[in-house]
């Protein structure tokens, strides 16, 4: 087994697994916010929908939405996804179901009376939900997202179920055919290295938020 | 004419009537106390006037605008947007729990809606926001943040946030009820120093003496409407009525306890 192959190829891989991260993080972040207002509507017929689609998203399993997007797209809707495209698909959707719970739980959670005080400033919605309300948002739901993205680096690892050629595919494929388990540590160290960045990218931002209370 | 004209206006929550056809008027330079129980619908009243809460019926007119009038059939009809938006910035409203925005200095407090909501330049809203601030006596918390400040400091700054606003009409909502005896004072002695200034106010209080000396007229409220109206001297001093009497009675004998 030849150790240069091994890291190149892993390392070729882990590429494929950055880049379901980031596309999940740049597309499910925005959405999952507009879900989060479509959850909080007071109009039933934006409500409900988003109700059910945040308890089909959260109620089975990602894989399953993984292999279903995969297989049972081109019979249903008559195109055929490539492996990535709905790996990233499935990933994006999920993860705006969980992301947008979060925003709702952090904007229930800041005090009617901002929202108050705003309107009796004179500040318009808009106004008032990007200067007064999101900034406090953010602060109050760092700590559950860190939660949450340090999950997403382990979870593209499901990609693999529908051949996404990522970090865990071609770890076990190194195992069946060279009959070692040092890919298994190394794909181990690697994971773990993705996530001690993106803890620390949080405890930044944690600290950057903590000028006030 | 009147400032701000209330009339007959009524409120339910879940079928329970919290104003029960409140009218007054306030006149420019006013100070205008409102005193009563707890649950008499005093701060529903502000909320109402503030855009807060809707009414079911009356009418509201403020500086020479309808906000609110009845239709044929008597319910609450509110006037557009802009109207709306209008009389809003004729008015300022000081919370009981002050409601100062965490995440941005005093300074940014006080500026922020000249800036955004006036569009005034930053160096305008920062020299109104710093008068306003040495006028607190808070010139030195500029860069504070309000979690560093002292409930009577924050209230203060929430004052100076509505003034920056240049209100024709400032209402406070039970503005010392958060505080505790010793900052009571330094929020009470700013708002008679507002008085004095002729600025033309709407306080809701449980300060009995502060409402009697500060105030030209008093209102009495309980279980949603207005009981009696006057003079402080009229309310506080001779009251013929039998439910400002009982409520009065029980402020009377604490003071004279605590005098004994």
């Amino acid at each position: 087994m030849s150790y240069t192959i091994l890291l190149s190829q892993m390392l070729q891989a882990t590429l494929t697994t950055l880049q379901i991260f980031f596309i999940t993080l740049i597309l499910a972040l925005p959405l999952g916010m507009l879900v989060a207002l479509g959850r909080m509507a007071k109009i039933k017929i934006i409500r409900i929908p988003v109700q059910i689609y945040i308890l089909i998203m959260r109620g089975t399993p990602l894989m399953l939405q993984l292999l279903f997007i995969f297989y049972a797209f081109k019979p249903i809707f008559g195109i055929q996804l490539e492996r990535l495209p709905a790996a990233e698909t499935a990933f994006v959707l999920n993860y705006a179901a969980y992301f947008a719970e979060i925003f709702r739980g952090g904007i229930a959670g800041i005090p009617r009376g901002q929202r108050e005080a705003a309107k009796v400033l004179g500040f318009s919605k808009q106004q008032t939900f990007f200067h007064i309300l999101l900034p406090q948002v953010i602060k109050s739901i760092l700590p559950p997202m860190g939660n949450e993205v340090i999950t997403l680096v382990k979870d593209t690892s499901l990609a693999e179920v529908i051949g996404v050629v990522e970090l865990l595919k071609v770890t076990s494929d190194w195992v069946s055919s060279a009959v070692s388990m040092v890919p298994f540590a190394v794909a181990g160290v690697f994971y773990l290295i993705m996530n001690a960045v993106v803890t620390q990218c949080f405890s930044v931002a944690e600290k950057h938020y903590s000028y006030y209370c | 004419m009147p400032i701000l004209t209330v009339q007959d206006i009524h409120k339910s929550f879940g079928g329970e009537e919290v104003l029960k056809g409140i009218s007054f008027s306030i006149e420019k330079g006013e100070v205008l106390t409102v005193i009563g129980p707890s649950g008499s619908g005093k701060s529903t009243l502000l909320r109402c006037i503030m855009q807060l809460e809707t009414v079911d019926s009356g009418k509201i007119e403020v500086c020479g605008d309808t906000l609110v009038s009845n239709d044929s059939t008597g319910k609450a009809v509110y006037s557009g947007r802009d109207v709306c938006s209008r009389i809003a910035l004729h008015m300022g409203l000081v919370f009981q729990n002050f409601n100062l925005f965490p995440h941005f200095s005093v300074l940014r407090n006080i500026t922020e809606a000249p800036v955004r909501v006036l569009h005034k330049t930053e160096d305008e809203a920062k020299q109104t926001a710093f008068a306003l601030l040495k006028k607190m006596g808070l010139e030195d918390k500029a860069d504070a943040y309000p979690c560093q400040l002292s409930g009577g400091q924050q209230q203060r700054v929430s004052i100076a946030r509505a003034l920056a606003m240049d209100p024709d009409i400032l209402l406070f909502d039970e503005p010392t009820s958060a505080l505790d005896p010793e900052l009571t004072g330094e929020i009470l002695e700013v708002i008679r120093g507002l008085a004095e200034e002729n600025m033309t106010m709407v306080v809701v209080t449980h300060e009995m003496a502060f409402a009697r000396d500060v105030a030209d007229r008093v209102i009495f409220m309980a279980d949603g409407s207005i009981v009696e109206q006057g003079s402080p001297e009229e309310v506080f001093g001779n009251t013929k009525n039998e439910r400002t009497k009982a409520f009065l009675s029980r402020f009377t004998n604490s003071v004279s306890m605590l005098n004994r």
